[in-house]
């Protein structure tokens, strides 16, 4: 009974997400070809140990030299990891004050407005990219708005350059960074803070001494939460990006999709997912450190 | 409680605005009768009826949900079963990979995941389309349900089910008639997440599906790729309120089982 309980999800995720990866790691040292599937060497079983050693005589590292060598790869992996980097900061920016703002809104408050900033999440990710697409563009609702106004006397121009891009992250990725560091707020006992005013902080520096340092354990891991998914990211480059937008995601989709060569995307994964590990097991540890400090 | 200050009055409204606007306007100008979407012309509710009248849409959303339907229940069986072996079953050869199977799912992007599960679909030679998207979306949202009824299953008191070990209760019997009820809620949304991971998903249904499955976010994507349409906007419109309304209703009803349960609690702590 036991051991079936264990058995039927280790085994669904070994066969459906660790088999995978194998196979990604064995196509990304195979060659193109004209064929289907558009690659060599396959395993031929039918012939044996022959078969199997001809199989591995074939596989090598060509396709990852191949990404040192076209400054494509480098470039987007390059600047996906800056995208990334400022879009992580800048939704630090936005969120944090958000996030402080409900946890210090009167109680009866509180449970809806953290419902608020769930709602979007559950709403679908594709739509509220696109929503976007009618705001920024260069006959769009901002542009109208500052042109009304009188602040500009002709359209800027946004959407299709990075700064949609940094946007169209900064809003969908919002509710990852106010969460966790909502979360180490709402504990943060007001009384440290008063103890430091009447110690003779301002209240900007109690705030930077005292806050800030004690909602650290959020602020890390709302900073991975955004961090981790954006440099994969695919959607938003795609449809706020513009052609100059280079991102690892769109680069791979793109070698799969219109190239069609499945070796150098299979490449692309590899190293991008080695590229991960680091944020991913910081991020674990700090979750570890943290569930251990709460026991 | 110190009261809000204008400054914190400021970032909340500021803050909300920026994660509402958008979808805000996208709802008003779904009701613009011209086809430019950037200049209002009228009220309307002409898009409404192009969308309702697209097979391709009707279609698409039907696999959409079809999809949806399959792999929340299968991701919410196979989540719950591994939230319980993560929280239960003690220690087993093998612990370290499993847990790490159930996070990195949830923290992969969704271009490999996509790219990885296509590549062993092609070498299975699996015919591609509702079955494969069925089988990609069941494993990463089985990890989300996992983590959510786990999170359940620690905070309950175990002693509970050890009562009705005691008590004769076959391991089997104390599940269903003491575990299950208990961890229903989180069950439950465990499901609900699962529902709406599958119907939001792009990436990973493009890279699984095949020429006979196309879902509705995929339909959306190429419309899209071409620029604003009003069509799109009023698609949007509805699928944002039906999402909207689900999740205030599911989270109503959680509200009312946590008082429930605290009376409950309230009621036998007084018994006691």
């Amino acid at each position: 009974m036991r051991r079936l309980l264990i058995a039927v999800p280790f085994l669904w995720l070994l066969a459906l997400f660790i088999v995978p990866f194998a196979i990604v790691f064995k196509i990304s040292l195979s060659d193109l070809a004209v064929a289907i599937p558009p690659y060599t060497p396959t395993l031929d079983i039918a012939e044996g140990w022959a078969g199997l050693k001809a199989f591995f005589a074939e596989l090598d590292f060509e396709n990852y030299i191949w990404l040192t060598e076209d400054d494509l790869y480098w470039k987007a992996y390059l600047s996906s990891f800056k995208i990334a980097v400022i879009s992580t900061l800048l939704t630090l920016l936005v969120g944090y004050p958000i996030a402080y703002g409900i946890a210090r809104a009167p109680q009866e408050w509180r449970a809806m407005l953290f419902m608020l900033v769930i709602l979007p999440f559950w709403t679908s990710f594709l739509i509220r990219v696109y929503s976007w697409m009618g705001i920024l563009s260069q006959e769009g609702y901002l542009n109208q708005v500052l042109l009304w106004i009188g602040v500009i006397n002709e359209p800027l121009i946004i959407l299709n350059t990075n700064i949609a891009v940094y946007i169209g992250i900064v809003y969908t990725y919002l509710p990852f960074m106010i969460l966790p560091i909502y979360a180490a707020l709402e504990k943060l006992d007001i009384s440290l803070l008063e103890a430091a005013e009447d110690l003779g902080c301002s209240r900007f520096s109690a705030f930077w001494l005292v806050t800030v340092p004690l909602s650290k354990q959020g602020i890390i891991a709302g900073s991975f939460l955004v961090f981790i998914p954006t440099i994969g990211e695919f959607v938003i480059p795609s449809l706020l990006g513009g052609s100059r937008t280079l991102m690892i995601g769109k680069v791979l989709w793109e070698e799969f999709f219109s190239n069609r060569d499945w070796p150098v995307a299979s490449a692309v994964a590899v190293v991008l997912l080695l590229i991960l590990i680091i944020p991913i097991v910081l991020f674990q540890r700090n979750e570890q450190k943290q569930r251990e400090a709460n026991q | 409680m110190r009261r809000m200050t204008w400054f914190n009055v400021t970032s909340l409204t500021l803050g909300f605005a920026f994660l509402y606007l958008p979808m805000l306007i996208l709802i008003i100008f779904s009701f613009n009768e011209s086809k430019l979407v950037t200049v209002w012309a009228g009220f309307s509710t002409k898009w409404y009826g192009e969308v309702l009248r697209n097979t391709a849409f009707l279609d698409a959303a039907w696999v959409t949900i079809k999809v949806a339907f399959l792999s929340s229940c299968l991701a919410t069986v196979l989540g719950t079963m591994a939230a319980i072996v993560m929280v239960r079953a003690g220690r087993f050869r093998g612990r370290t990979v499993f847990s790490g199977m159930i996070y990195a799912p949830m923290v992969m992007p969704e271009v490999i995941t996509g790219l990885s599960l296509l590549l062993l679909f092609i070498s299975l030679g699996m015919d591609r389309g509702v079955f494969t998207i069925v089988l990609a979306h069941t494993t990463f949202a089985m990890c989300y349900v996992s983590v959510v009824v786990s999170s359940r299953l620690v905070s309950f008191d175990q002693s509970l089910e050890e009562a009705a070990l005691d008590l004769g209760c076959s391991p089997v019997q104390a599940f269903r008639l003491v575990t299950l009820p208990i961890i229903a809620p989180a069950v439950i949304s465990g499901w609900l997440l699962a529902f709406t991971l599958s119907l939001d998903d792009l990436v990973i249904a493009s890279f699984t599906s095949g020429p006979s499955a196309t879902t509705l976010p995929m339909k959306i994507w190429s419309s899209v790729r071409l620029g604003v349409s009003p069509e799109i906007n009023a698609l949007s419109t509805i699928m944002i309120l039906v999402v909207a309304i689900g999740v205030i209703t599911a989270s109503l009803i959680n509200k009312r089982n946590v008082v429930r349960q605290q009376r409950e609690e309230a009621a036998a702590e007084k018994l006691a």
